[in-house]
């Protein structure tokens, strides 16, 4: 099985948004791989290796994909480094994409790459638009399952059945491949991911994707890595602008209460919430 | 001059109350397109609804066809844009519930329609305000696409009124049905005669520091006396505590009741995100250097074992003096 996915870079959420020119200021960002992308290549993994070992499954391929800015091949390489077998960089600023241009490009690159399946973040969390997992599905006529929280498929892999986080419970939906996977946080539980190979008691650790070890690292210098250019795949202007972007005002400061009656009484006469 | 095409989802004989805060972004988008708003009533039991929908909508259009037994975004996404297209909508919106960001996207895609997600207001025609990076900013985005495609953050929009008089329910075909193979198998419910989370008035969440599953049941307790629905921290849904769609967060649902009691959660940016615009917060925490404290308009630091069944006594006396 041939697994693509697409991942972002996105600047570190522990920083503080600042703003310049009314725009959010990246300028000295830091940087690290969309945690939910991440988790999609931890989701990739697991789907082609053997667990146990863990080795991966002979003639299964990952391709990570990128549309980023020239410096941002540390972030992908990160990818190679957890696992993934190449990558594709199509280098982009962020003024030249929106979500449809992404998708023209990731649809672009399926078609040539022919993968099995999309597996990708539900969302990045600078964006938080969770869009182009579902705009990418309809505009391949793909099927989609949305919000992973458990894959399951048989070694021979012709459908998966995803367990989706919805309103109200988790609901399992079957999917043929080809098809777009996105995943959510419990897609990096312990036995969240079952492909038939890996023995159904393996328990997958830690507490969220894994960690390069130092082997991937030197593996991943080694790996194929192809830079594209955007203009290769016919994007037009994009058509979502960001006019302006505004801070929301601070929280009132609160205050601390001694003990409990004093809460209930406050919120009672204070805050009228009770 | 446009249309304003909201999907809404329904439930019984009713409309979800998390589709009222559609039909209210709709009007607003409505008047500022010199359109009307339609709603986009699609699936088993949309026929039963349709006069529940059309107290809040001058049009109700219904798609019910055996082919469509469940949701599935497959299937709906292509009658969804069909219609869009039928009914001159420069707009296609629904709430932004598990459901809406499934297929909205999807929708968009078929229509080439720019897209914004969860917005929390309008600005002009086709500008629209969202938050980003965690709620710690907000994005202003214009969209030049004929039609644009937006989900409406639920707490950002107050549920609509009734209109005056009912609207008018026609019915439309399904159409081919073609759901690419995919299946809907089964639902895991989560059990619960509590509020759902989006809608309730109050919320009591908690967080690993409640410890375990079983410990849950005293800020039910708590939930149940105050008509509350129950939420939790990534760390507790993670750890199979609750369930997952209890998650409070950027990630998970995002919430702004009257009242959010925050209890034994240390208020991470991504908790944060999905509750720091409700009106009163409460935290209970027994370590006072935690971030909660910061967004907190009454915080208690205190052990939640010896905080909340307090809490829930306290309660009960104010209740019995009313
Ligand atoms: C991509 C991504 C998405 C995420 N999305 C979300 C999201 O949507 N929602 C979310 O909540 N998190 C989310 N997180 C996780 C988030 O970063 C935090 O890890 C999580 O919110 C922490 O949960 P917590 O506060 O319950 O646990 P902790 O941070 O471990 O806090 C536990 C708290 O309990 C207190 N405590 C312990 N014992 C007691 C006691 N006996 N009495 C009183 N207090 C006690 C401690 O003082 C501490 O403050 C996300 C993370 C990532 C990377």
């Amino acid at each position: 099985m041939k697994i693509l996915v697409p991942i972002k870079r996105v600047p570190d959420p522990t920083q503080k948004a600042k703003l310049k020119d009314g725009h959010i200021d990246l300028a000295g960002a830091s940087w690290i791989v969309n945690t939910f992308d991440e988790y999609a290549v931890e989701t990739a993994l697991r789907l082609l290796e053997n667990g146990e070992g863990p080795t991966r499954i002979a003639g299964s391929e990952i391709v990570v994909v990128s549309l980023a800015p020239e410096d941002a091949g540390k972030e992908i390489r990160n990818c190679l480094a957890m696992g993934a077998d190449r990558a594709i960089h199509v280098v982009a600023s962020d003024a030249e994409l929106d979500s449809l241009a992404v998708v023209k490009v990731l649809a672009a690159i399926i078609a040539a790459e022919k993968p099995d399946v999309v597996v990708m973040g539900k969302q990045a969390v600078d964006g938080d638009a969770n869009q182009v997992g579902q705009m990418l599905a309809g505009k391949l006529g793909w099927p989609q399952a949305t919000f992973a929280a458990s894959i399951e498929t048989d070694a021979a892999a012709k459908s998966l059945l995803v367990g989706r986080e919805v309103d109200g419970g988790v609901e399992f939906k079957r999917v043929p491949v080809p098809a777009v996977v996105t995943v959510d946080l419990r897609i990096v539980s312990a036995h969240a991911v079952k492909n038939g190979v890996t023995p159904a008691t393996h328990a997958y650790g830690g507490d969220g994707a894994r960690l390069p070890s130092l082997k991937g690292i030197m593996a991943s210098k080694k790996k194929p890595y192809e830079q594209k250019k955007l203009a290769d795949y016919g994007v037009g202007a994009p058509v979502i602008k960001e006019t302006v972007v505004t801070l929301p005002p601070p929280r009132a400061a609160g205050q601390l209460v001694a003990d409990v009656s004093t809460l209930v009484k406050k919120l009672a006469d204070e805050a009228k919430a009770l | 001059m446009g249309n304003i095409l909201a999907f809404c989802e329904f439930q019984d004989a009713a409309l979800r109350i998390s589709a009222l805060s559609n039909i209210a972004f709709a009007r607003t988008a409505a008047a500022a397109h010199g359109g009307e708003v339609i709603a986009l009533l699609v699936g088993a039991g949309a026929q039963a609804a349709s006069a529940g929908a059309a107290k809040y909508a001058g049009k109700v259009i219904v798609v019910e066809d055996g082919a469509l037994p469940h949701y599935l975004a497959e299937t709906y996404a292509p009658i969804v844009a069909r219609l869009a297209k039928e009914n001159g909508a420069t707009v296609v919106t629904a709430t932004a519930t598990a459901l809406g960001k499934d297929l909205i996207p999807r929708v968009a895609a078929l229509l080439d329609a720019g897209m914004a997600s969860d917005i929390k207001e309008m600005k002009g025609t086709k500008e629209f305000v969202r938050p980003i990076l965690a709620g710690n900013a907000y994005s202003t985005v214009e969209i030049t696409t004929p039609i644009v495609c937006v989900t409406v953050r639920q707490s950002e929009f107050e549920s609509a009124a009734e209109l005056g008089a009912a609207g008018a329910v026609t019915t439309a075909a399904a159409g081919t049905v073609d759901a690419l193979g995919a299946t809907f198998e089964k639902l895991d419910a989560t059990k619960s005669d509590r509020p759902d989370l989006g809608d309730a008035k109050v919320v009591v969440a908690g967080g690993r520091g409640m410890k375990n599953g079983e410990n849950f049941k005293v800020l039910e307790q708590l939930a149940d006396l105050l008509g509350a629905a129950m939420g939790a921290s990534r760390a507790a849904t993670d750890a199979g505590m609750v369930p997952a769609d209890w998650q409070v967060g950027q990630t998970g649902k995002i919430v702004a009741p009257n009242l959010y009691f925050a209890v034994a959660i240390s208020g991470a940016i991504q908790h944060l995100a999905g509750m720091k615009g409700s009106k009163t917060i409460v935290a209970i925490n027994k370590n006072k250097d935690e971030p909660i404290f910061q967004v907190a308009d009454y915080g208690l630091v205190m052990e939640w074992e010896k905080a909340v069944p307090e809490l829930i006594s306290e309660i009960k006396k104010l209740k019995a003096t009313r």
